[in-house]
């Protein structure tokens, strides 16, 4: 089999801004460009090198650094925008990419939730929808089918939580320690997610450095891409979340997005899911780590409550999952940088970085972004060493 | 116990586009209507031009009769707005004739809810101008 062209891009630096409940000196531009600058200098690469900025504020981050003429991605969340600074490389279009995302000053109602958490779509608006009860609605389809239950659920957010009570650098540093009763203690939100299942809001930026092959050997600690895919079905909360739905006759239903994308991500890496030493699997609700393991193949179907339950993916278990305490404790950021965060905790875990839950010896990671609830999810796979 | 109810005045309403108006007319006259593939009988998640399953371009509008059963629900306690009163219980219905919609359930208690509720569209106007389809159980419960 031919490698993929994905193995001749690197990911070189890895920075995250300071993350707080709030910013004030910082509006999503600046706090994204802190970002930038912060990830270029892990690199050890200047400024000057850089060809092409990918993520919400790459043209103003093209400004702020003078880094024109190059090539802008304004577009991309997460890993499809770390997949688009890959494919700017192996397409020779670009030798340096910076992936930037941030979010300030946007979350200032502390009546209502956060403004990218409310669809304004016509057919959902006036039934008081927003991101936990769409989730919601995935997951109580799951519990009526395959029995999941509450306690399953309070037992992944207890355990992404810890990871974030002993990260000094989360947010929510310190809040702990959680068991799932005092997960299930805390108050109702959208049922079955009470607040502490669901996650919290914050502000922060963070930022990748990706290079070519020839230019990370002069890096201090480049990882490599091993495969990565995107599924969508289509716009997020606008239309019911139905998770038998299947838009292709045969293909997946609604609530497995993201299965072909595990797939595609395996084959292009060669590996399994065997093969993954920690998973930074995306947490924007409890019950959406049960859905991924059973999606992207860790466990079967309908089994990824017993899963959890049995402890594979606490700091000592077959399969760490959200080392740094993900959305719930980390940080949430807005719509981009929490995504591009999963993808930063993998690389720093592939390195032997991380100040606390480094996986011993973990030479393959995986990412994951998005969820059934907004219709699409990505999956990323990272080395430590070249394919 | 906690009944459940429509919702007043004040919440968001929505905005209709040029292909989703025959939907919210049929609301405010009290008629719950739907689109299907003249082609092939498909029915989509939202009002299209164009059929999500044979891409033919024949959509055309049907009323329903307004009766399904309850897909998956959930118990709203933290609105995203002020706007929302609560408890609230959005929900996904599978209407008899095959076709899925968002709505919430009123008229029972949130403990009532329950996979394959027998449920009956309730209109309740929200603003001078939309009138939004609820569903209400059809067995007592």
């Amino acid at each position: 089999m031919h490698p993929h062209p994905f193995g001749d891009v690197a990911i070189a630096g890895v920075y995250n801004t300071p993350q707080a409940r709030r910013l004030p000196d910082h509006t999503s531009t600046s706090i994204a460009l802190a970002g930038a600058v912060g990830a270029l200098a892990d690199a050890r690469i200047s400024p000057g090198e850089v060809d092409g900025v990918v993520g919400p504020a790459s043209a103003e981050i093209a400004l702020e650094l003078g880094l024109g003429p190059c090539t802008r991605r304004p577009s991309g969340l997460g890993i499809p925008a770390v997949l688009d600074a890959a494919a700017l490389i192996v397409t020779g279009q670009c030798s340096v990419v910076v992936v930037a995302a941030g979010g300030a000053g946007v979350h200032t109602d502390a009546t209502s939730t956060a403004p990218w958490t409310r669809p304004a779509n016509e057919l959902v608006v006036s039934y008081g929808l927003f991101t936990a009860a769409e989730f919601a609605l995935m997951a109580r389809r799951h519990m009526l089918t395959y029995g999941t239950t509450s306690e399953q659920m309070a037992t992944v957010a207890a355990s992404i939580r810890n990871n974030g009570h002993v990260n000094p650098e989360a947010i929510y540093f310190g809040r702990g320690p959680f068991t799932a009763d005092d997960i299930l203690a805390s108050r109702m939100v959208a049922d079955p997610f009470h607040l502490l299942d669901c996650a919290t809001t914050s502000e922060g930026g963070c930022a990748l450095v990706l290079v070519a092959a020839d230019r990370a050997s002069d890096t201090p600690a480049p990882v490599w891409i091993l495969g990565g895919a995107s599924d969508s079905f289509g716009p997020a909360y606008m239309v019911p979340p139905v998770w038998d739905f299947r838009a292709r006759h045969g293909g997946e239903c609604f609530g497995r997005v993201g299965a072909q994308a595990a797939r595609a991500s395996f084959a292009m890496a060669g590996l399994t899911p065997d093969d993954v030493d920690v998973a930074e699997l995306y947490d924007p609700f409890s019950f959406e780590i049960i859905r991924q393991l059973e999606t992207f193949g860790f466990c079967p179907e309908g089994e990824g409550g017993a899963f959890v339950n049995d402890g594979n993916i606490a700091p000592d278990g077959r399969l760490p999952v959200t080392t740094d305490g993900g959305t719930m404790s980390f940080s949430h950021a807005g719509v981009s940088a929490q995504q591009l965060q999963r993808v930063i905790r993998a690389a720093q875990q592939l390195r032997g970085s991380c100040a606390t839950r480094q996986v011993e010896g973990a030479e393959v990671a995986m990412s994951s972004n998005g969820g059934a609830g907004a219709l699409f999810c990505d999956v990323l796979l990272l080395g430590k060493e070249r394919p | 116990m906690t009944l459940l109810k429509a919702q007043a005045r004040g919440i968001p309403t929505p905005s209709p586009s040029v292909h989703s108006q025959p939907y919210w007319d049929g609301c405010r006259e009290e008629r719950l209507l739907f689109q299907r593939c003249a082609s092939c009988g498909f029915s989509a998640l939202r009002p299209s031009t164009v059929c999500a399953s044979c891409r033919g371009t024949s959509m055309a509008w049907e009323q329903s009769a307004g009766f399904g059963s309850l897909y998956s629900w959930t118990v709203v306690w933290r609105p995203p707005d002020p706007s929302f009163s609560v408890p609230y219980a959005p929900a996904i219905v599978r209407l008899d004739e095959e076709f899925w919609l968002m709505s919430a359930i009123i008229g029972c208690q949130a403990d009532d809810l329950h996979d394959g509720m027998r449920v009956g569209v309730m209109f309740h106007p929200v603003s001078d101008s939309v009138t939004l389809p609820y569903f209400s159980p059809l067995d007592p419960v």
